[in-house]
């Protein structure tokens, strides 16, 4: 009940932020549609590529990629946020007042999925009204926002543990540098197949790489490997929120 | 040495020296553009199979890509720190001096013309390290360094006119994600003629940042190309001098005496 509370009360106040705030949200709506726009407009001659092989077009190809992007980008920002409210000494009130501490993450974890959820509403209207398609009856598309949502989490929960040990602003790049190296060293442009040469290999060990394959595959409306990206996304998301609760325990250590 | 080449040589030095002193200011221009450039060379290098593409390397025609990102670090730099100097009244001192106000931009955009001189060199040589031969040879590289030279000149005044008109370093480095869309609605990753979306080819045709990367793209990998260098050089003085105009126009009400 304790931890319910606070993790309502925390995720109230950093979604009331971003929402009353453009300097916050606008970036958060418009990056990805930018880069939506960027790769879907400009690379569509990709599709034509001897042995591109998605059947839904470009377009399709590449809302997953971003999509999955503002999902982990999202989790990141909040990470920026609480860095932010630990230089306003905020958090540090925050420990001594909530009766349960882990509510804090759980909190701000919240905030980043709810504040993703309006970044994925935004993108899938663009999306489909500048005529993306969706393969099979559509029945799979729930499963490729699950997939994006657990994304979300694990980022956000990386950003989470690092602004807890870090505890300054100065910190940003180490929570977007990874997250980027990780979205960008995976399949963005062209299939897993279609890679050449060390990105190959790099993109095949990227636990990333399955979660965009399935994602494209549940847009195509033919899944494939979904167990395998459900079972890296969740993992990665189990596995961050131990780093999160062992920053916790770092910054009620430092006082 | 006249009294005004003192007043530069004296400003230039102490920009290149604060800089040096921040590595995040010249860590980030060197680094970053050469990620992006790994990441894609990598992801992209099937597109060298479509039909008209001008390379078989995407590592080469994508080299052209650190030079402007750079120049858009040299835009930030060049305003953040000015800001800087405004915000903490450092510009305000230099009033109460007989430094002229042609020195001072020239002394501050000369630091920024030296930092895209260091990374113009530095992105030649990894390319040259991963098997990049520029066309155009010899004569060519040092075209491509004058070159890089001109784009942070002009892109550095941009970033002193945002500095000189707002006095705000977090305004002027809110200005990045809008030359960043410059660069992404451009040519960047493939060539105008093979971009499929209609309204993407004429956003690129109209973007000058296209005729800048076709520019230096030009020398590394078609050679010698009268047309591409005129539209880049062309470009790239029109930002040169539309900025510096603006810039001497702001200079005064910020070094009121």
């Amino acid at each position: 009940m304790r931890l319910a509370s606070v993790a309502r009360g925390v995720a109230w106040r950093s979604l009331h932020n971003v929402f009353t705030n453009p300097s916050l949200l606008i970036p958060q709506l418009a990056f990805p549609l930018f880069f939506f726009t960027a790769f879907a407009g400009g690379l569509s001659g990709v599709s034509r590529v001897p042995g591109f092989d998605f059947a839904e077009g470009y377009t399709a190809f590449q809302f997953v990629f971003v999509l999955c992007q503002s999902a982990a980008f999202g989790g990141v920002f909040t990470g920026f946020g609480i860095a932010r409210d630990f230089e306003t000494g905020f958090v540090r009130r925050l420990l001594l007042a909530a009766p349960n501490r882990t509510g804090i993450v759980l909190g701000y974890a919240v905030a980043a999925l709810t504040r993703w959820l309006v970044t994925a509403t935004f993108l899938t209207a663009i999306a489909f009204a500048v005529g993306m398609k969706v393969g099979g009856s559509g029945v799979d598309l729930p499963a490729l926002y699950l997939l994006a949502a657990l994304v979300n989490v694990a980022a956000g929960l990386w950003a989470c543990g690092v602004a807890m040990r870090l505890r300054t602003m100065q910190a940003f790049p180490v929570m977007q540098f990874p997250v980027f190296l990780a979205l960008f060293f995976a399949p963005v442009y062209v299939p897993l197949h279609l890679l050449q040469g060390w990105i190959h290999g790099v993109a095949y060990v990227n636990p990333l790489t399955r979660v965009l394959e399935a994602g494209r595959s549940f847009i195509a409306g033919a899944p494939s490997e979904a167990g395998v990206a459900f079972g890296v996304a969740a993992a990665l998301a189990v596995l961050f929120a131990f780093w999160a609760l062992r920053g916790l325990r770092s910054a009620e250590a430092a006082g | 040495m006249s009294d005004a080449a003192d007043q530069i040589f004296v400003l230039a030095r102490r920009s290149v020296v604060r800089t040096s002193r921040q590595p995040a200011q010249w860590i980030a221009p060197l680094v970053f553009p050469m990620l992006l450039l790994a990441v894609n060379s990598g992801g992209l290098k099937a597109v060298t199979h479509l039909p008209g593409f001008p390379t078989d390397s995407y590592v080469a025609f994508a080299l052209a890509v650190p030079f402007i990102q750079g120049a858009l670090f040299a835009t930030m730099n060049a305003g953040t720190e000015l800001a800087r100097d405004i915000q903490t009244g450092f510009l305000n001192r230099l009033a109460l001096t007989p430094l002229r106000g042609a020195a001072l931009l020239a002394g501050h955009l000369g630091g920024v013309v030296a930092l895209g001189l260091v990374q113009a060199c530095f992105y030649l040589a990894v390319g040259l390290a991963v098997g990049v031969r520029p066309a155009s040879g010899v004569g060519g590289v040092a075209v491509l360094l004058v070159f890089a030279a001109l784009i942070a000149l002009a892109f550095g005044s941009l970033g002193t006119w945002a500095a000189l008109r707002t006095g705000s370093a977090e305004s002027v480095q809110s200005l990045f994600p809008v030359f960043f869309v410059f660069l992404f609605l451009s040519s960047m990753a493939i060539p105008r003629n093979l971009i499929q979306q209609a309204w993407f080819r004429d956003v690129a045709n109209a973007n000058p940042v296209s005729y800048l990367l076709e520019c230096v793209r030009s020398l590394i990998i078609t050679g010698w190309n009268g047309e591409a260098l005129g539209l880049g050089f062309g470009v790239v003085a029109a930002v040169g001098v539309g900025a510096l105009a603006l810039s001497a126009r702001a200079l005064p009400q910020r070094l009121a005496r």
